[in-house]
């Protein structure tokens, strides 16, 4: 246990490093956020109460959104082209031979990620975000603890998204394609164009269904105080961790027959 | 020479190529839906009606796309400054500017081009435009000189990369930030912001000034009409300004010295 907390301390300095870059991050986020924001407010003024959210709502949503980017890796794990790149050539050999587990490996360093762009790329969008327009916040600190336990869960959906992704290379060696079906999946069923709750029929029921939801839409709605504090507020952990475990252990399994079955590249 | 190479390099893995295409043209696709599914839910945005922000988002993301196509490589020069793999580049008989566009050429960025002018042509299809000479021939000067803004965009982003290795994503920001801005009715957004992309960046000249004069409607932010035929103009100074910002980069470039 101390190695990976050690491994997550790593990955937590490693992203501190590059401010310039994380700067440079929510300098993009903002932007986004503002084009976003407008956009939603022409949306809302047309159609006020649209998916059941407020005018409030629905600001607070795009700036959540931009937030959780990275944290939850909705547009990338931010490690994947890492391990795709030690699987191509032939590197994860070594990594293998270490005395942890791989999966473990990766999760508790993409976990000390996605702690620092919380702090790093989260907070500060978000509060830029409130102090120009009017968002909703939520009512006590009880809901930002909900908040911060749903973007856990959502991060951990995240991680075995991308790291099932990553395990693809092992048999098609570039990754490519895959990261780009993953990537596609992430930045339209995760709900940060639109979301999910404005999705028409079918296609809204599908998409909150789809374990991309667990990444903004279950967040941001724990935040909005859409599921109360009881029962559905534990049904909507439950979500999320279903997928958690469901994806990780196919994580797990595509490792295994790929460690059991693949040649490594030498070189 | 080098476009040739990466193309090549690409075709080695044949079957993620297939799908890095296929998905390329589907992520900008999916961009689309979500207009359509806005337009589900309302009959107008900012007053404009469902075709004519068609119109605006085919001819801002046509022109993206074919600057996304030929210097959207521009982005990960950062990494090559930043672990000395420039130099390379450097000793190589060919522009530099060249070769880092080339670098890594992604064909499947050609899925971007095709989706933007689907998009335009249907817009073209569902307008009822009253089509004048001057009309017909600005639309397609508007699609190259908004390639030329948008890659001028890129080359002084790539410039900074000179100094601040890592800040790749603030060209994005002006780049994907400014085709998605470029998307939508300038009604909609605060008046600073269009002042801001009309005379600080000159993103306006993209597509917005011009589409909005096939359109029939009124410049924004008090800007004269015939700012409208200014993009030829605005992507000749951008380019002068890309070119002096470029040189100045190059000139400051230190190796790693590793």
């Amino acid at each position: 246990m101390r190695l990976y907390a050690m491994v997550a301390a790593g990955g937590f300095r490693r992203f501190a490093t590059y401010r310039v870059a994380t700067a440079a991050g929510v300098f993009t986020n903002s932007v986004f956020g503002f084009v976003l924001s407008y956009t939603y407010i022409a949306l809302w003024d047309e159609r006020p109460r649209l998916g059941g959210y407020s005018m409030d709502d629905a600001l607070a949503y795009v700036w959540i959104g931009q937030a959780l980017i990275t944290v939850c890796g909705l547009m990338g794990g931010g490690f994947e082209d890492e391990l795709i790149e030690r699987i191509r050539t032939g590197d994860i050999a070594v990594d293998l031979y270490r005395p942890a587990d791989l999966q473990a490996w990766w999760f508790s360093a993409n976990a000390g990620r996605s702690a620092y762009q919380l702090l790093g790329r989260g907070v500060a969008p978000m509060a830029l975000g409130a102090l120009v327009f009017d968002f909703t916040l939520p009512s006590g600190p009880g809901r930002w603890l909900a908040f911060l336990l749903a973007v856990a869960l959502g991060s951990t959906v995240g991680f075995a998204l991308w790291y099932l992704v990553a395990m693809s290379a092992f048999w098609l060696l570039d990754g490519q394609g895959v990261v780009q079906v993953a990537w596609l999946g992430g930045l339209f069923f995760s709900g940060m164009l639109l979301p999910l709750n404005v999705f028409p029929g079918a296609l809204g029921e599908l998409a909150r269904m789809l374990p991309w939801a667990s990444l903004l839409q279950v967040p941001a709605d724990v935040y909005l105080g859409r599921y109360g504090t009881g029962r559905e507020l534990a049904g909507a952990y439950a979500f999320q961790g279903c997928w958690a475990l469901v994806l990780l252990g196919a994580g797990r399994a595509a490792q295994a027959a790929a460690t059991r079955k693949v040649v490594v590249q030498g070189g | 020479m080098v476009a040739g190479m990466w193309i090549r390099s690409t075709m080695t893995y044949r079957s993620s190529f297939v799908l890095t295409l296929v998905t390329s043209f589907c992520v900008t696709f999916f961009d689309f839906v979500v207009i359509l599914l806005m337009f589900g839910q309302v009959r107008g945005l900012g007053g404009f009606s469902f075709a004519e922000v068609a119109l605006l988002y085919g001819t801002a993301g046509t022109s993206f796309g074919i600057a996304d196509l030929t210097m959207g490589s521009l982005q990960r020069m950062g990494k090559r400054v930043r672990d000395g793999s420039l130099d390379t580049f450097l000793m190589r008989p060919a522009p530099l500017l060249a070769q880092v566009a080339a670098d890594k050429f992604a064909l499947r960025r050609f899925g971007r081009v095709a989706q933007g002018l689907l998009v335009l042509v249907w817009s073209l299809v569902l307008l009822d435009v009253e089509w004048t000479p001057l009309r017909a021939v600005l639309l397609p000067v508007t699609v190259v000189c908004g390639a030329v803004i948008f890659g001028a965009v890129m080359v002084v982003g790539a410039s900074a990369l000179f100094w601040m290795q890592d800040a790749a994503e603030v060209t994005n920001s002006f780049t994907y930030g400014g085709n998605t801005l470029l998307q939508y009715p300038p009604t909609i957004f605060a008046q600073e912001l269009v002042r801001g992309v009309v005379y600080v960046v000159p993103l306006a000249f993209v597509s917005w000034l011009p589409a909005l004069y096939v359109l029939g409607r009124p410049a924004p932010a008090g800007v004269p009409e015939w700012a409208a035929f200014a993009s030829p103009l605005v992507a000749a100074v951008s380019c002068g300004v890309a070119g002096l910002a470029w040189r100045a980069g190059i000139r400051s470039y230190r190796s790693t010295g590793s």
